[in-house]
């Protein structure tokens, strides 16, 4: 038995050195860095908690920081409850539910790629599609996606947008909902609304939890549409200065690595904090039919 | 025919024309949103045949005078053939696809079905390594791969990939092979089987659906990627899709940063 189980170590023998050399190894480095003025040209000097103290007045940092939480606060619940809406109609015994399906779930597999920002870029900007569609109706929207004002309403606006994959999620979950369960309920009076909400509603309840986390770690870590849509800078105004954004000029583009580094810790327990937060508050709202906790 | 029976059957009427109307209310909400959904991919691809001017004058998607001259154009605007770029972003997604089949595979076998110390520590391990923000490792993976002469090749993108970690996958596998009977493991294993045999002719055989899940997610992310792409490629001849669209869109506004850190 005992050659058995120093064999199971050989199958994750690949997994353990990726392990050790692309994640363990570089958090430990990281953590290093965070607390040095690493600038990959130079070898690192210590300087304790300069990075993180530079972050209190770093008002850049605080436009990021600001941008991303406003960013995660609007577009996650708006996301999920398209998603939830969209589900909900769909799994109706609608005729044709494939083809709304893949319709509905293509933005979501185009969304994080540089040609839907471009494309973004053009529908929001000067004389984009917006702009001629609102003109129809006599009003003229110059260019949202340069105004400081409503640059990031566009952003969130492309993360709704892609409400399909959590959609495909609730989809399923919904069909496990038995329909021997709703049919007593309509029995006993319960009208559409309140079918939902007492019954349905309840029972997906694990399956929204699982939604929220991963968007809200997803909507955290949003890149790309703001580095093309503002041109790598967070304009205007920094109104679309995402918190990777903001890292990435640090760190790559004035190689402040250390700051960059820092910047990835907080990030890093701040995703933490949110996730766990999730997971104390579940315990109230998520029902598990075998009585388990979140 | 009672009076009864032609009430019952004028409800059933009432009832069917309201389960009509409901339906064609419903399509046609469905319909609606799927097409302004759907609209910016039409107008974006109506957009690849109109001239410059034509674009920003007209909503529409089609247009009464298509042009290919985009097409023409646009595939060598980076001073390269716009195929090269495609080539080099298919051969990342090859290598992506392959690796993180035969890794993570492997992995996902020895969590699913073998018994060793610390199996459920590292399990959790793997499981956190899920949420890990990729930024968190980024800054030293970067000054690690630039040690080693990586930067700029492709070899930052690809590697990692071989050690299987993009973790979802294992854990994609790990709960797949769950729902494979283990009686399947025991009968090969009567047949004189070892474990690598069990993994590479029962295993994976019945992974399949898992496997080709991970192969087109693996190319969807791997082929949409932009960040590590950013941060890892910067020589026109190393230019992945999403670069090269990027820099026709600001071609003088690139920086310039990954050339002068080599």
């Amino acid at each position: 038995m005992h050659r058995r189980r120093w064999k199971a170590y050989l199958f994750l023998l690949p997994w353990l050195i990726g392990l050790v050399w692309f994640t363990l190894g570089p958090m430990v480095w990281s953590l290093y860095y965070s607390f040095t003025d690493f600038s990959l040209l130079q070898a690192p000097n210590w300087v304790g908690g300069d990075n993180y103290a530079r972050m209190l007045t770093d008002a850049r940092f605080h436009a990021s920081v600001r941008v991303t939480l406003i960013y995660v606060a609007v577009s996650v619940p708006l996301e999920l409850v398209a998603s939830l809406g969209l589900a909900l109609l769909l799994n109706q015994g609608i005729k044709g539910l494939a083809v709304y399906r893949a319709i509905y779930y293509v933005p979501s597999l185009l969304g994080g790629s540089v040609a839907i920002a471009v494309l973004w870029r053009q529908i929001f900007g000067p004389d984009g599609l917006v702009d001629k569609g609102l003109e129809l109706v006599g009003v003229h929207v110059p260019a949202l996606i340069s105004s400081p004002g409503t640059a990031l309403g566009t952003l969130v606006a492309l993360r709704v947008w892609q409400f399909g994959a959590p959609m495909l999620i609730f989809l399923a979950a919904l069909r496990q909902v038995p329909a021997d369960v709703l049919e007593a309920a309509q029995i006993d009076g319960a009208g559409p609304v309140r079918r939902f909400f007492a019954v349905t509603l309840p029972l997906i309840t694990p399956i929204v939890f699982f939604n929220l986390v991963l968007q809200v770690i997803g909507a955290f870590q949003a890149f790309t549409p703001a580095y093309i849509i503002s041109g790598g800078s967070g304009g205007p105004a920094d109104s679309t200065l995402f918190y990777t954004l903001y890292l990435y000029q640090r760190a790559f583009g004035s190689f402040q690595m250390g700051y960059g580094a820092a910047m990835a810790w907080v990030l890093l327990i701040v995703i933490g904090l949110f996730t766990l937060a999730n997971f104390l508050v579940g315990k109230y709202w998520v029902y598990y039919e075998d009585g388990g906790r979140v | 025919m009672s009076d009864t029976e032609t009430l019952t059957r004028d409800r059933q009427r009432a009832r069917d024309a309201n389960r009509r109307r409901t339906s064609a209310i419903r399509h046609a909400f469905l319909a609606a949103l799927g097409f302004v959904l759907f609209y910016p991919l039409l107008w974006m691809l109506g957009s690849s045949f109109k001239r410059t001017d034509q674009i920003f004058s007209e909503a529409a998607p089609w247009t009464t005078q298509p042009i290919l001259d985009n097409y023409a154009r646009g595939w060598d605007a980076t001073g390269l053939p716009f195929g090269w770029h495609i080539g080099l972003s298919l051969a990342i997604c090859a290598l992506t696809i392959v690796g993180n089949c035969l890794s993570c595979s492997l992995t996902a076998y020895a969590f699913a079905r073998m018994r060793f110390p610390g199996r459920r520590i590292l399990f959790a391990v793997m499981l956190v390594t899920i949420m890990l923000p990729a930024h968190v490792t980024l800054i030293a993976q970067y000054s690690m791969f630039r040690t080693l002469g990586w930067v700029d090749t492709i070899l930052p993108l690809v590697v990692p990939k071989f050690f299987a970690v993009e973790a979802f996958f294992v854990f994609l596998m790990v709960q797949f092979i769950r729902s494979i009977p283990v009686e399947l493991d025991e009968a090969a294993r009567i047949d004189g089987c070892g474990d690598f045999g069990i993994y590479a002719r029962v295993i994976l055989p019945l992974l399949t659906p898992a496997l080709v899940t991970t192969a087109i997610f693996s190319f969807i992310w791997a082929y949409n990627d932009f960040f590590s792409q950013l941060i890892y490629l910067s020589s026109l001849d190393r230019l992945t899709v999403p670069l090269a669209l990027r820099r026709f869109l600001d071609g003088a506004g690139h920086s310039d940063w990954g050339r002068c850190s080599r």
